[in-house]
């Protein structure tokens, strides 16, 4: 299948390109790029006034399968991300049962094989069972293609566990993706802990539990030389620590999600449980220091911590509510509009934050667009304007706290590996 | 000025008109308590639902108390807090007393926001009697009714709340509506009972209970759930009741005609020495007869009483 997208404006952070021209793809290649390319065999993509990219990478995705497949799977999954603009996901490995072993990451790669709409990377956890305790065979992760480890949706406890897991890791290249908790200080909270959460009456989780944990995890990276990367970064003391670290020379990279640069802890005042997540939103101040580490290049990539909840499992009283909400489908209108249009990143730069970021991090065979890359492209118009309707989301769930919003940005083509998966805005299936 | 909320939630919410017109109603129904015939026909026909997800006497037995005195039909749920009771139970049981066509329902419940829950998602009035630590409208409503009937005003008034702030709903409704009618409100307690923040809700804080109630005029003492200790907020009870605890001693450094006042149940000898409970400062008793006409009139304004006629009691 060949497809040529016409008249786009190419944005590929990762040679600097900018520029108004034509994109010819080729099986599953991008074979040509240039002014005036003609193809009459080709595919016609009319990309007019929009954005050509490279595909968006979510590093940083709950698929639920195995285990919940009722409240995602990895076709549904894959699904929301193309409606997104993703062309790759990356699963956490906290399924159930948990990707802790080789069987489990080869059943992810059969799945998404069979029925993912996306290339899928998985993860493998850094312990057995995420207990914290017995370091996983990560060679053999690395074998069946994993990119990563983590223990993601809690923390690696035991420094020293920490340490050997990332001692180990190093020998493969894998980073670790470290979910900064303090659990000792966040146990049985639901919320930031601050004046909402004082009003509230709802325990709270003060920043200081994730502080902490980012200054443990740097000083680990320091004593080892390994790789770690810093999950969804939420408050300003994250981005300090990281900030300082990357200055010094640790192999520190980090990631946010839409979720903490657009809100703040106010919007659990209605007791709302589709704005609760770990880590929680927290205050403006935070906001302001994470656009400022995006901005900076303190926060390599965003990713959206899609996290699937069914109605029944959030439609309870908010302290029994579960963590996490769904992102895929609203993370570009939200770096759209909260990081392009508010002037805290330029295109080039948001793009960045979604393609060539993650795909350094992981190691990843994509986040350029150039001739001889895969064809992975994501074509988007910045200025589509929508209301979030959350009924319309193609992922299973519907825990979103941006239903309603006013926002801007919205994929329109998507093509994976050469093929065409969303085409004006519409899955090709 | 009229009532025209369908709910009772909490008193973050409510304008210093509301709680004044609400004191006043509250007020003019406490007289029905001392006739001998003490029932009058307002809320005649009208069904109430006391639900209650945790353990509770008093405030349940003066709700139901409040429900007969106005003549409505009145009943109690009670389930223990357990893990069962979660959401779409919550959801399920209003929904079958919708069915049911009730009124009203009273509700208690550990988690914050429980009521608010319900509340936007039946078409019955609900009254918070209580939700987790967040607060307890009704408590917050009878304390002022109190200290406005013992002090002739609340304006300007010197309040300590001492004890366990972080986990008390009391604490927050009182705060709410004390500073709202412009009263000077303190809160005292170990550190680790003080929650974050707390001081931007206009009230200062003292770890010394010296300092905190030398200048006071009622100093409500908070009941200190034992389990805290366990839980590390405090060494134990016997520093928390030398530190913290009201007794005759520590009553001497109070002003002469100071007020005492307790939500109840008291830990005597813990949070309060007995002898102080009784004693001629305390109004804890009037605080309990307070409650009950606090609670005949968030039933009856809740109920729409307030709209439908001026006077039916």
């Amino acid at each position: 299948m060949k497809i040529l997208i016409k008249g786009g404006r190419i944005i590929d952070p990762a040679s600097g390109t900018d520029a108004v021209m034509d994109v010819l793809v080729e099986r599953s290649g991008v074979t040509k790029m240039g002014k005036n390319i003609s193809s009459p065999s080709a595919k016609r993509l009319d990309a007019d006034g929009l954005i050509v990219s490279p595909g968006f990478i979510d590093m940083h995705t709950h698929l639920r399968e195995p285990g919940r497949e009722d409240e995602e799977t990895i076709e549904s999954g894959s699904r929301s991300g193309i409606a997104g603009g993703f062309t790759a996901l990356v699963p956490m490995a906290n399924t159930d049962p948990v990707a802790d072993n080789v069987e489990v990451i080869n059943f992810l790669n059969a799945q998404a094989e069979k029925h993912a709409w996306t290339h899928i990377y998985p993860v493998g956890s850094v312990t057995r069972g995420l207990e914290g305790k017995a370091i996983t065979e990560i060679g053999e992760f690395k074998e069946a293609g994993a990119v990563a480890i983590s223990d993601d949706g809690r923390p690696v406890v035991n420094s020293k566990v920490f340490t050997l897991a990332l001692d180990y890791a190093s020998m493969f290249g894998l980073p670790i993706i470290s979910h900064c908790e303090d659990v000792f200080l966040t146990e049985g909270g639901c919320m930031n802990e601050g004046l909402n959460s004082t009003i509230l009456g709802l325990p709270g989780m003060p920043s200081a539990a994730e502080e902490i944990m980012v200054a443990r995890d740097i000083a680990i990276a320091r004593l080892t030389g390994g790789k770690v990367h810093i999950a969804h970064v939420s408050c300003a003391r994250s981005v300090e620590l990281v900030r300082a670290a990357k200055r010094d020379g640790v192999h520190v990279t980090a990631e946010t999600a839409p979720h903490y640069f657009s809100l703040t802890d106010d919007a659990v005042k209605t007791y709302d449980t589709n704005a609760k997540m770990n880590p929680p939103l927290r205050t403006a101040e935070d906001v302001t220091a994470i656009k400022e580490g995006l901005r900076d290049g303190t926060i390599d990539s965003i990713a959206t911590d899609h996290a699937p909840h069914t109605q029944v499992e959030k439609k309870v009283a908010f302290i029994e509510a579960p963590f996490g909400i769904v992102g895929l489908e609203t993370c570009l209108p939200l770096v759209i509009t909260r990081l392009v249009n508010d002037g805290v990143l330029t295109l080039s730069q948001a793009v960045a934050k979604l393609t060539v970021g993650p795909a350094r991090i992981l190691n990843l065979p994509m986040g350029k667009l150039e001739v001889g890359a895969r064809a992975d492209i994501t074509v988007f118009d910045p200025a589509y304007e929508f209301t979030v309707d959350t009924s319309t989301f193609q992922c299973k769930c519907r825990n979103s706290p941006f239903n309603g919003w006013r926002l801007k940005g919205g994929a329109v083509h998507v093509i994976v590996d050469g093929q065409l998966r969303l085409h004006d805005r519409r899955l090709v299936g | 000025m009229r009532w025209n909320r369908k709910d009772l939630l909490g008193i973050e919410d409510l304008s210093v008109e509301e709680i004044n017109h609400f004191l006043d109603t509250a007020f003019s129904f406490r007289e029905i308590s001392t006739r001998p015939i003490k029932k009058v026909p307002a809320l005649r026909g009208k069904t109430i639902v006391n639900l209650f997800f945790e353990p509770s006497t008093r405030t349940r037995t003066s709700f139901e108390l409040a429900g007969k005195r106005l003549s409505a039909d009145i009943l109690n749920i009670t389930t223990a807090a357990s893990s069962l009771v979660k959401g779409e139970t919550l959801i399920d049981t209003a929904a079958n007393l919708e069915a049911m066509k009730i009124d009203m329902m009273i509700m208690r419940h550990s988690a914050s926001g429980a009521p608010h829950f319900l509340a936007s998602r039946v078409k019955a009035s609900v009254i918070n009697a209580g939700d987790g630590s967040h607060e307890h409208p009704t408590q917050a409503l009878l304390d002022m009714l109190t200290i406005k009937d013992k002090l002739g005003k609340i304006e300007g008034v010197n309040v300590v709340i001492v004890g366990d702030i972080l986990h008390s709903r009391v604490a927050r409704s009182n705060i709410w509506g004390l500073t709202k009618l412009g009263a000077n409100v303190s809160v005292c307690a170990p550190r680790t009972l003080i929650p974050r923040f707390i001081e931007k809700l206009g009230v200062k804080v003292y770890c010394n209970v010296y300092e905190a109630v030398r200048d006071a005029d009622v100093v409500y003492i908070l009941r200190i759930q034992l389990e805290r200790q366990k839980s590390n907020y405090f060494p134990s009870i016997r520093e928390y009741a030398r530190l913290f605890g009201i007794d005759r001693e520590k009553l001497r450094h109070l002003k002469k005609n100071a007020v005492i006042m307790h939500p109840g149940p008291i830990n005597r000898d813990v949070e309060l020495s007995g002898d102080v409970a009784d004693g001629e400062n305390s109004v804890i008793l009037e605080q309990v007869t307070n409650g009950l006409a606090v609670r005949m009139a968030a039933l009856y304004l809740c109920s729409g009483g307030d709209i439908e006629s001026e006077d039916t009691y």
